[in-house]
């Protein structure tokens, strides 16, 4: 981490990782659920971006099966589980009823982020590869900002949503430090997850169907508003 | 040294001259996009000609402020102009006076001046229309100051001149996230300080809903001319900040004769109709936010930018 300039491949997975962040914010910062959905696809995209180039720097045939994967579940299976499983008024719904306002938590989140970076930096000091300095910290910040969706959310599916940016940010991570990760494990991933959308996509309806929303913050009556 | 005082004017020139033009292409485009024929791309020469041939009516309550804004306003982007990259990669002559920082304090004393004029006359629209500029204004302060704190930062230099060849040399300095990131910011400074549409529509005539516009309603003649040849020329000035010192360097003239110098106006006029289009996109595909959305938009901006600063930081 002398000279941020050695390359051009890192440079571009350094942008994939910024743009896979901010992919992140909007998922926590969207009124729109199916504004949500696209960029929890974006950013599943970049992470599989993300993921080829390090491969590539390396040299690491996993990685390239890694990016196979996230494209396969993560930018069809699950939109399209997701798609089936929730009724479509839910995806027309504009304003999603929230925790704390638009411009609140995207101060936290922000705040969120700088943790991010303060937490990894001493990780960062002992690791050797150069791009666990940038997939590190900015996948513990989508981490964060996946459960702070999660906390500020009170849709079931940007809830969902969430949980699924937290995954992808433990990925943005593990592809970094552990390039030579077995493929078993992500595959393993692979088919958890989307039965994770499925589980809470069918629940998700069954909840539109019995009460008329979605909103499931408020069927824990913790908080009246 | 005289040739360098020369350029410099002439870069004062060049800005006068086709801040307009740039305007009318913009409008031209839009209306295009929305398959209407739209006005000639000389329109606004036009309108300024025709301005500048009426009589000013000014109203009685009016003070001195409301005469001086638009003279105010109209010199501030052409002081700026002086500090900033048009045409030229080397520093020019007055290139030293002041930073980025000034340019944007000279630019802010333009703004400030026309907010006094509105609120001067009394006229119902205009204090609304001067105090939600100045909530735009303030929301868009930090991201300001946090852009420009790592622009500058990055090159060592608050300088734009030399702020500019950092981000090209190496090549892959340009794919640096912290860059990309500034530029989305930048970009969306640019909409909300211009009065473009997620924020504010700049082609609306509807004064409960302007917000940049609304400030000049009460001039007429000479004062509106002004006051639009100036809101073009900030345009022009703001854009070329950006496309100059920020995304594109290339194509600025690098040696000092004539010759040069004068090839990179049609360059320069290329990358501003690329901008331009850009622009146009954007305006086209959104829609116009309400007031208390702007927060919002502004809000991502800052989140934006600092996240453009944290991965500057940590890459050290």
């Amino acid at each position: 981490m002398t000279d941020p300039s050695f390359s051009i491949v890192f440079a571009l997975d350094a942008l994939a990782g910024a743009l896979f962040l901010l992919a992140a914010l909007g998922v926590v910062a969207t009124r729109q659920v199916l504004a949500s959905l696209q960029l929890f696809i974006a950013q599943s995209i970049l992470l599989a971006v993300s993921a080829l180039l390090i491969g590539f720097a390396i040299g690491s045939p996993h990685l390239f099966a890694v990016a196979g994967i996230t494209i396969a579940t993560k930018t069809l299976l699950i939109p399209w589980l997701l798609r089936r499983t929730v009724p479509s008024e839910v995806y027309r719904a504009r304003e999603i009823e929230r925790v704390l306002n638009i411009p609140t938590s995207l101060l936290v989140a922000a705040l969120l982020i700088v943790l991010a970076y303060g937490l990894a930096e001493p990780m960062v000091r002992v690791a050797a590869a150069s791009f666990v300095g940038v997939n590190l910290p900015l996948g513990l910040a989508a981490m964060f900002l996946g459960i702070f969706t999660i906390v500020v959310r009170r849709e079931a599916v940007p809830q969902l949503l969430g949980l699924l940016a937290l995954e992808n940010g433990v990925f943005f991570a593990a592809v970094a430090i552990v390039p030579r990760l077995p493929v078993i494990a992500e595959l393993a991933a692979a088919v958890d997850v989307p039965v994770v959308a499925l589980v809470v996509g069918l629940l998700a309806r069954r909840i539109h169907a019995r009460v008329g929303t979605t909103a499931v913050g408020r069927l824990a009556a913790l908080r009246e508003s | 040294m005289i040739l360098r005082i020369l350029y410099n004017l002439l870069q004062v020139v060049v800005v006068v001259a086709f801040a307009p033009l740039v305007e009318g292409v913009a409008s031209r485009l839009k209306e295009n996009l929305q398959s209407k024929r739209g006005p000639s791309i000389f329109q606004p020469y036009r309108d300024l000609w025709k301005l500048l041939h009426k009589d000013e009516i000014v109203a009685q309550e009016a003070s001195w402020i409301f005469r001086a804004a638009p003279y105010v306003a109209f010199s501030a982007p052409i002081f700026v102009t002086l500090l900033i990259p048009v045409l030229t990669r080397y520093p020019l002559f007055f290139a030293f006076m002041g930073d980025m920082l000034g340019g944007g304090f000279v630019l802010a004393l333009g703004g400030f001046f026309a907010t006094l004029a509105a609120v001067d006359t009394a006229n119902p629209y205009g204090p609304m229309g001067a105090s939600r500029t100045r909530m735009v204004g303030f929301l868009a302060e930090p991201v300001f100051i946090i852009v420009f704190l790592t622009v500058s930062f990055v090159a060592g230099s608050t300088i734009p001149y030399i702020v500019q060849t950092r981000w090209v040399t190496p090549l892959a300095n340009f794919f640096e996230p912290s860059h990309i990131l500034l530029l989305i910011a930048f970009l969306m400074l640019i909409l909300a300080e211009d009065g473009r549409i997620p924020v504010d529509s700049p082609s609306g005539s509807f004064e409960l809903a302007m917000i940049d516009r609304s400030k000049s309603l009460e001039y007429s003649g000479r004062g509106a001319a002004l006051m639009k040849w100036a809101s073009a020329m900030k345009f022009f000035v703001l854009a070329s900040i950006f496309l100059n010192v920020l995304v594109v360097p290339w194509g600025l003239a690098k040696g000092t004769d004539f010759g040069a110098v004068l090839l990179a106006i049609p360059a320069l006029l290329l990358k501003m109709l690329g901008f331009v289009l850009v622009l146009v996109a954007i305006e086209s595909s959104l829609a116009k936010l309400r007031l208390f959305r702007i927060t919002e938009f502004l809000g991502a901006a800052f989140v934006i930018s600092v996240l453009a600063m944290i991965t500057r930081l940590a890459a050290i």
